[in-house]
């Protein structure tokens, strides 16, 4: 077994139980789930891999291709979607070239929608990384994202 | 250290702060302050601080609901009232301290008001901002003003006082107490807390549990994360109080995994907690034992109903099983389980704290108290608000929310989430309780509120729920996992100009069989978005349906784009951005759009320059028209 499950696995009791921390916890360390850390779990904790497959696949928060460098999330709630959210997926599609649930193939971006960050006063707003950029618009996205400098 | 000598000590570090001889700075660090830049804000601020070798603290304080002024630095020298500015950044920093701390002034045109006993001339306290005054801060009382981060600061607020207060009485006795508090269910359905707790101490078992759900997955709403990321320690108050009341010795705080910063508050505050024999075994010498464990959710909306979020914390798919047997009686691992919302188990700690007979003296006869609300969309004054029960509509967007930003008007308000509805302009006087709310077809929800204007879309809105409804559907029920991709089909048929009048009495019955059809409160409350706008909107469904127009200029294919023959210079940007190639004309010429090309994805509008707004979008489709 890959080095890096082993350590994963080694603060955990291999409960039934733990199968969501567990998913949680390799996606954490290895940035996805790939089809062998998801066997390796379901053995770990003496289920069918079906199982953590049909557990790994009903949650949003679990992604089975790996992150870009910059991880986009989209914020699709009510409050950004009246404030224009569908227009600034366009846009960000359009700077960076691909679309939502894809990563580029340098691995430089990937693009999500979430259900909603929380940050309604500020809408609209994505995630990239771990900071919340707010009050977007299309002007904004474009000084964001521009393949031609930007950040 | 005992309770008496931990609160003295928190005491004393409370006074010495906001009452002692070195100035404080308190800086707004909740998600929406850092959205806004508090983080940069604080790392020059205390950079400023060591050029200028000051002395004071910078303080590090949750949301005080202001989102609109983010950030929020609020300055304390000693003698005065500490004052509030908003939308603070960093090239303000020195201007600051300067006037504080060297010209010994104040900044005006920035203070939205001052918090204390003192006053300074001409500048109202911020509680009488027409933002805050309607508000009543039952709740929210210490986010914002305390360190979310320390625990003497809640001790020296009343805090961990109810829970003193709940172990001099019985188990049976806190019951009593909620009881006649009149306190319901803070989740949405408003179902009376002490009745559920009721049932569940009633039941025989050697274990039981208490879980609180933080799984905020209303998607317009951020309440809960507020909240904790403001004051943590109240929900963990709150929570000791209900364990002790039902007889749990285990709890659970299932938290959206969205939220980091939630999370790392909540592990601190657990942790402080465990030190200090508030957690734990024997808690403040009482006898009780209880522990509280996180669990992070992992992303699915439907687990925000009780026995789906139970299945998820056993680690399975977060599917929904009937009801009853109910989880006061059976739920997590088949034992008794109560699952209580954020902040119905802040409201309990609030209750306790306070003498019997405080919390009933707010809101109407049937709905009590105060809920906090998401105040957000089209009002000027977007943020987190907390407002006696009964209180309408209008007072609520209007006086709190300042009115609709940019002057436009009102169309809708909409609360409840994908599981309420939208209420039209005409009501606006409508009292927010629970009753009411009901009554016009929408719900009380978990607190989201959402303004809309002229420039929404009806049709639209309800396409957006009735999509989020139809992911978010576990897919166990056939009329919720079938019947939400029917009425979105034709949803998409109506806002794309392919609708038909049978297709709204359509939607009406599929509304109505989902509703029957399902276990659980997603599908039970799936259609209500639809279901409410075609009552109050039907004139807009009409409109795309018979004239193939979007009056609000938003579904696509019902609108077209057209370039103003007296304001186009021909700057060419416009042909440039176009990427659909539908725009033609030569530099220095008027441009053309060619409808039958144009994809209307709104770039040409967005680029052609502000001085010349040459483009401009219209409702309707100009192919059919010419």
């Amino acid at each position: 077994m890959n080095e890096k499950l082993k350590e994963t696995f080694s603060s955990f009791e291999g409960k039934e139980e733990e199968l969501i921390p567990l998913l949680q916890k390799v996606q954490e360390n290895l940035g996805f789930l790939s089809d062998e850390s998801m066997e390796e779990i379901a053995r770990f904790i003496r289920v069918p891999a079906s199982m953590v497959y049909g557990v790994a696949t009903f949650y949003t928060q679990f992604r089975f291709v790996p992150k870009g460098e910059k991880h986009i999330m989209l914020c699709r709630g009510t409050a950004c979607h009246v404030k224009g959210a569908p227009r600034i997926q366009e846009e960000v599609e359009n700077q960076i070239g691909i679309k939502v649930g894809e990563t580029s193939e340098d691995l430089k971006y990937s693009l999500e929608n979430v259900a909603c960050i929380g940050a309604c006063s500020l809408a609209p707003c994505a995630m990239v990384n771990d900071s919340v950029e707010a009050n977007l618009s299309p002007k904004k996205i474009e000084k964001l994202f521009s393949t031609s400098g930007g950040r | 250290m005992d309770f008496l000598s931990l609160k003295k000590e928190a005491l004393t570090e409370w006074n010495d702060l906001l009452n002692g001889s070195v100035p404080v700075i308190m800086v707004g660090n909740a998600t929406c302050g850092r959205s806004a830049g508090a983080l940069s804000l604080i790392k020059g601020l205390n950079s400023e601080i060591l050029t200028r070798n000051l002395d004071c603290k910078v303080l590090e304080v949750g949301c005080i609901g202001m989102c609109y002024h983010e950030p929020i630095v609020s300055i304390y020298n000693p003698g005065k009232p500490l004052i509030v500015y908003g939308n603070v950044h960093e090239n303000d920093i020195e201007k600051l301290l300067e006037a504080h701390f060297n010209k010994n002034e104040i900044i005006i045109e920035n203070i939205i008001g001052t918090i204390g006993d003192n006053k300074l001339n001409d500048i109202n306290s911020l509680f009488d901002n027409p933002v805050m005054k309607p508000q009543e801060r039952l709740v929210l009382n210490n986010c914002g003003i305390i360190d979310p981060t320390n625990l003497n600061h809640y001790l020296a607020n009343k805090g961990y006082s109810g829970l003193q207060e709940a172990f001099q009485l019985s188990s049976q006795k806190v019951i009593e107490r909620i009881k006649e508090s009149g306190l319901r269910g803070r989740g949405g359905a408003g179902f009376p807390t002490w009745k559920k707790w009721q049932f569940c101490k009633d039941q025989k078992s050697d274990i039981k549990y208490l879980i609180c759900n933080a799984d905020e997955g209303d998607p317009g709403a951020f309440m809960n994360r507020s909240l904790i990321e403001g004051d943590p320690h109240s929900l963990i108050e709150g929570m000791i109080i209900a364990a002790y009341a039902i007889g749990a010795n285990t709890g659970y705080i299932y938290c959206r995994a969205e939220y980091p910063l939630a999370l790392e508050r909540l592990r601190l505050a657990i942790s402080q907690a465990e030190q200090n024999n508030l957690l734990g075994e024997d808690v403040l010498g009482s006898g009780f034992n209880f522990k509280i464990k996180i669990k992070e959710g992992a992303g699915a909306f439907v687990c925000g109903e009780e026995t789906a979020l139970i299945a998820s914390i056993e680690g399975k798919r977060g599917m929904p099983r009937p009801r009853p047997p109910f989880p006061a009686i059976a739920g997590l691992r088949s034992k008794p389980t109560i699952i209580n919302n954020v902040e119905t188990l802040v409201a309990v700690a609030r209750i306790m704290q306070n003498e019997p007979g405080w919390f009933s003296k707010f809101g109407t006869e049937k709905s009590k108290g105060t809920k906090t609300f998401a105040l957000v969309g089209k009002v000027k004054n977007t943020g987190l608000i907390e407002v006696p029960m009964g209180i309408t509509l209008k007072e609520i967007i209007y006086n709190i929310g300042g009115g609709i930003s940019g002057d436009k008007k009102i169309k809708a308000v909409q609360t409840g989430g994908p599981s309420g509805g939208c209420v039209p302009a005409n009501m606006i006087d409508l009292r927010v309780d629970y009753e009411s709310l009901t009554e016009a077809g929408t719900i009380m929800g978990s607190g989201g509120l959402v303004v809309m204007d002229e420039d929404n879309c009806m049709v639209d809105v309800a396409k957006y729920f009735i999509d989020f409804a139809h992911k978010e559907s576990c897919g166990e029920c056939a009329p919720c996992r079938l019947g939400t991709k029917q009425m979105l089909d034709i949803l998409e048929d109506i806002v794309s100009g392919k609708g038909t009048m049978e297709d709204l009495k359509l939607l009406e019955d599929l509304g109505k069989g989902i509703k029957n059809g399902s276990l659980c409160g997603l599908g039970q409350t799936a259609p209500n978005p639809v279901l409410t706008t075609i009552r109050y909107f039907k004139d807009e469904y009409i409109e795309h349906i018979q004239n193939k127009r979007c009056p609000s200029k938003v579904c696509k294919e019902l609108i077209f784009y057209d370039i103003l023959p007296d304001k186009c210079t021909g700057c060419h940007i416009c042909f440039k951005v176009c990427p659909a190639s539908a725009i033609s004309g030569d530099p220095k010429e008027l441009h053309k759009i060619d409808q039958s090309l144009c994809i209307k994805c709104g770039m040409c509008m967005d680029k052609c320059p502000e001085k010349f707004s040459a483009i401009d979008v219209y409702p309707g489709n100009k192919v059919l028209e010419d």
